[in-house]
């Protein structure tokens, strides 16, 4: 059980992990029951904007990603830290992006109510984003831990929201396949 | 150093738990030591109040309904609107006794109430893994509560379509009648911020379980309601996972014009609903999904209490320990595979219920066996009868009493002729809702002594036990048999048709409940006086072995004195021949016994 590598963090985003993947295979599941049981199911061009925030994305698990481990070398290292805040900014951009796709939608004249097609593009797209501001809160924090650079080390605290990080990125692009197949 | 003890704490954990109480140092304000508290006891004993305050809600509710059922033609002026309580006003009544009791009673006192307080002690840590998110928890669920009774207060008053909110009734709004605007919206969203508390709780019991074991507390060493409670949240997370987006999605249907839940063509009083394609179906799939699986969070942690109070005052340990986990498992998994069985009468294809009905008569044999463990257990010990182990054999036999009644309920045949009956009121009555009360009662009786330094009063206790055993049975016993002669459940009353002839019963069960209810004040009397006024505790009043009774009554902020408590032993070291006392304690460093368990004779 007890790996060189445990904390409470880790596991509280595994968890966490599990809980989220249960959220979205239910959402999965109601929309390929919704889909399946109707004729009102009307397919739309997904906004193309989609696919270049989907590329900010995995950018931002990459600086993540190497950002971590140049921390994990040297907990005070300077560009391990601006790694962590390009992070941050690539997440602003992607939601910036998600935004801007609904925007795009509106244009077409479809909202929330207008189909069910339309009703799992918002849903699935808004609770996304509602996690990822999650992740972003949770970056900014270990940012804030790891930039005054006293306490307990934080390197624990940074594995885990990179791990819930990669995690927004996973299931993103989940999401992007379940609504490129079905809307 | 780690290597020294078995299963030892290697150095990130302890590094780990050292953090936690760096943060973990005691309040000195009122509002962070009594309300906005991060410590776990605290947020135990809140949930516990807040289940209190839901049980005495939720009874007082039923007994609305019970005194007119049986005197439907009377009149309870004090509830206005003349007094009289109209079929409508009966169903939000049942709506409301069902979703706070499932809710806000069975899923927060055994669980959230008993687990917070309990868990962290036995497991030997400080505190929770996340403490903030602890007290969101419990905050999270309080505000959930809040928002559930506000639609009392809303016009219409609350939701009417039962704890379990079938669409298109509950996703159509107040088209469908009253209640059904604003009180279900309200439900809606209740549940949905319940579900987010949960998960908070869920997330916690699990990483503290796997996280902050202390030195020795190696798994299989766990005393076996903190497995019920590591299994609960298990389940927990998932269940809760399903229905949060559930309640999103009906809350859109009532507020944002979707049509996830409302079919096309819908025409409710000579209007056409403005909805299309949606399917009430999947709402009875995601709803069950969780809602069975709810009904082993609710009475899991059950399991567990009794599992663990039954050796203490059988001073036995008990039957086949890694049985009963492995059946607690077992119990967890197949509990994901059975909600059809409460989708029989929905249409479905016969042989869909016949797959739903092959696990749900499965999932009695792990419940079967469990059972069969108790019994084995105290078959030959000497009892000690406390109000607790009273409660636990009165656990015992209603679990019997309901879970017979189960066996029936699972074949599809069977189950299309009684599901709108009394007779399933009764079997979950019993089975779930009186069993899992039984169990928080023995909890109470056994962990007060922990929670507030003093004793209860045990003769009012077995009073309270005596009589409540002999209640539940008048209660819902009767209503077996009324569900056998066609009872139909869910009417408001029974006057004018062929189930007139049942009226006397139903008098019977209603002066039986009443009667019920009043004794619960012994309870409450004892509750409170006790508090102020009960014998002082000692650290170990029962004699038990697990790490809660290692340190004092009630335990210091940070639980065991600034010391990093070590296990030495399993929890069931009961009946040990040589040992000081009969027991060895968990963190005795006593040398472990021979295995052969010498009972006293």
């Amino acid at each position: 059980m007890a790996g060189p590598y445990e904390s409470p963090a880790r596991t509280g985003v595994l968890v966490g992990i599990l809980a989220i993947s249960m959220f979205f295979a239910a959402l999965t599941s109601a929309l390929v029951i919704r889909q399946g049981g109707a004729a009102d199911w009307v397919r739309f061009q997904l906004p193309s904007i989609l696919f270049v925030n989907t590329l900010v994305l995995i950018v931002s698990s990459g600086t993540l990603e190497l950002g971590r481990r140049r921390l994990g070398r040297d907990v005070a290292s300077p560009s391990g830290r601006a790694l962590l805040y390009a992070t941050l900014g690539l997440g602003l951009v992607f939601l910036a992006g998600q935004i801007m796709a609904w925007r795009d939608l509106v244009a077409q004249g479809l909202y929330l109510a207008t189909g069910p097609s339309s009703a799992f593009f918002y849903l699935f797209t808004v609770l996304h984003a509602l996690h990822v501001v999650g992740g972003l809160i949770a970056l900014a924090y270990v940012s804030v831990r790891v930039a005054r650079g006293a306490g307990p080390s934080p390197l624990n605290a940074v594995a885990a929201a990179a791990m819930y990080w990669h995690f927004m990125l996973a299931l993103w692009v989940y999401l992007l396949l379940v609504l490129w197949m079905r809307v | 150093m780690a290597d020294e003890v078995k299963g030892g704490a290697d150095y990130p954990r302890e590094t780990a738990q050292m953090v936690t109480a760096l943060k973990h140092v005691p309040p000195q304000s009122f509002l962070r030591k009594h309300v906005f508290s991060l410590d776990h006891k605290v947020i135990g004993k809140q949930y516990l109040d807040l289940g209190l305050l839901a049980v005495t809600t939720g009874m007082v509710l039923s007994w609305i309904m019970r005194y007119h059922l049986a005197w439907p033609n009377g009149k309870l002026f004090w509830l206005g609107g003349g007094g009289i309580i109209t079929p409508e006003y009966y169903l939000q009544l049942m709506t409301m006794h069902g979703t706070i009791m499932v809710f806000f009673v069975l899923t927060t006192a055994p669980f959230a109430g008993f687990g917070n307080f309990v868990l962290p002690l036995q497991v030997g840590a400080e505190d929770m893994a996340f403490p903030r998110f602890n007290m969101m928890s419990f905050w999270v669920t309080f505000v959930a509560f809040l928002v559930l009774v506000a639609a009392f207060f809303v016009p219409e008053g609350p939701a009417l379509s039962g704890w379990t909110a079938y669409a298109p009734l509950s996703a159509v709004g107040s088209a469908a009648g009253p209640g059904q605007g604003m009180g279900q919206t309200l439900w809606a969203i209740s549940i949905a911020i319940f579900c987010v508390g949960q998960l908070l709780g869920s997330l916690n019991f699990i990483a503290t379980t796997l996280d902050l074991r202390t030195k020795g507390m190696t798994l299989a060493r766990l005393p076996f309601v903190t497995w019920a409670w590591f299994i609960t949240s298990v389940i927990g997370l998932i269940a809760f996972s399903v229905l949060l987006p559930a309640c999103i999605l009906l809350v859109l249907d009532r507020v944002a014009g979707t049509s996830f839940f409302i079919p096309g063509g819908l025409v409710i009083s000579d209007a056409m609903q403005p909805h299309s394609g949606g399917s009430p179906l999947l709402w009875q799939h995601l709803f069950w999904f969780f809602g069975h699986p709810e009904v082993y969070i609710a009475i899991l942690p059950g399991f567990g209490i009794i599992s663990t109070i039954i050796p203490v005052f059988a001073r036995k340990p008990l039957l086949g320990p890694k049985v009963l986990i492995s059946c607690l498992v077992a119990i967890a998994f197949l509990s994901y595979t059975v909600w059809g069985h409460h989708m029989f009468l929905s249409g479905m294809n016969p042989l869909s219920a016949t797959i739903f009905s092959v696990p749900t008569l499965i999932i009695t044999i792990p419940a079967t066996i469990v059972t069969l463990l108790w019994l084995g257990t105290i078959y030959g010990s000497k009892i000690r009868f406390t109000t607790s182990m009273l409660f636990c054999l009165g656990f015992v036999s209603v679990f019997i009493s309901g879970g017979i009644s189960g066996f029936f309920l699972a074949q599809p045949s069977i189950d299309s002729v009684l599901h709108a009956t009394y007779f399933v009121v009764a079997h979950f009555h019993f089975v779930m809702g009186v069993a899992a009360m039984f169990g928080i009662f023995a909890g109470t009786y056994f962990w007060f002594p922990k929670m507030y330094g003093r004793m209860m009063n045990e003769t009012l206790g077995k009073w309270h036990f005596a009589l409540t055993f002999l209640g539940v049975y008048a209660i819902f016993m009767p209503m077996h048999y009324l569900g056998l002669a066609g009872n139909v459940r869910r009417y408001a009353a029974f006057t004018d048709d062929y189930m007139v002839s049942f009226q006397p019963v139903h008098k019977f069960i209603t002066i039986a409940a009443l009667f019920t209810g009043a004794v619960q004040l012994l309870f409450f009397i004892n509750l409170y006086w006790s508090r102020r006024h009960g014998p002082v505790a000692t650290d170990n009043p029962w004699e038990a072995t697990s790490l809660e009774w290692s340190t004092s009554s009630p335990p210091p902020f940070d639980n065991f004195g600034g010391t990093h408590i070590v296990v030495h032993h399993g929890p069931d070291l009961y009946g040990v021949a040589g040992a000081k006392g009969d027991y060895v304690m968990q963190a005795s460093a006593e040398p472990e016994p021979a295995p052969a368990f010498a009972l006293k004779k």
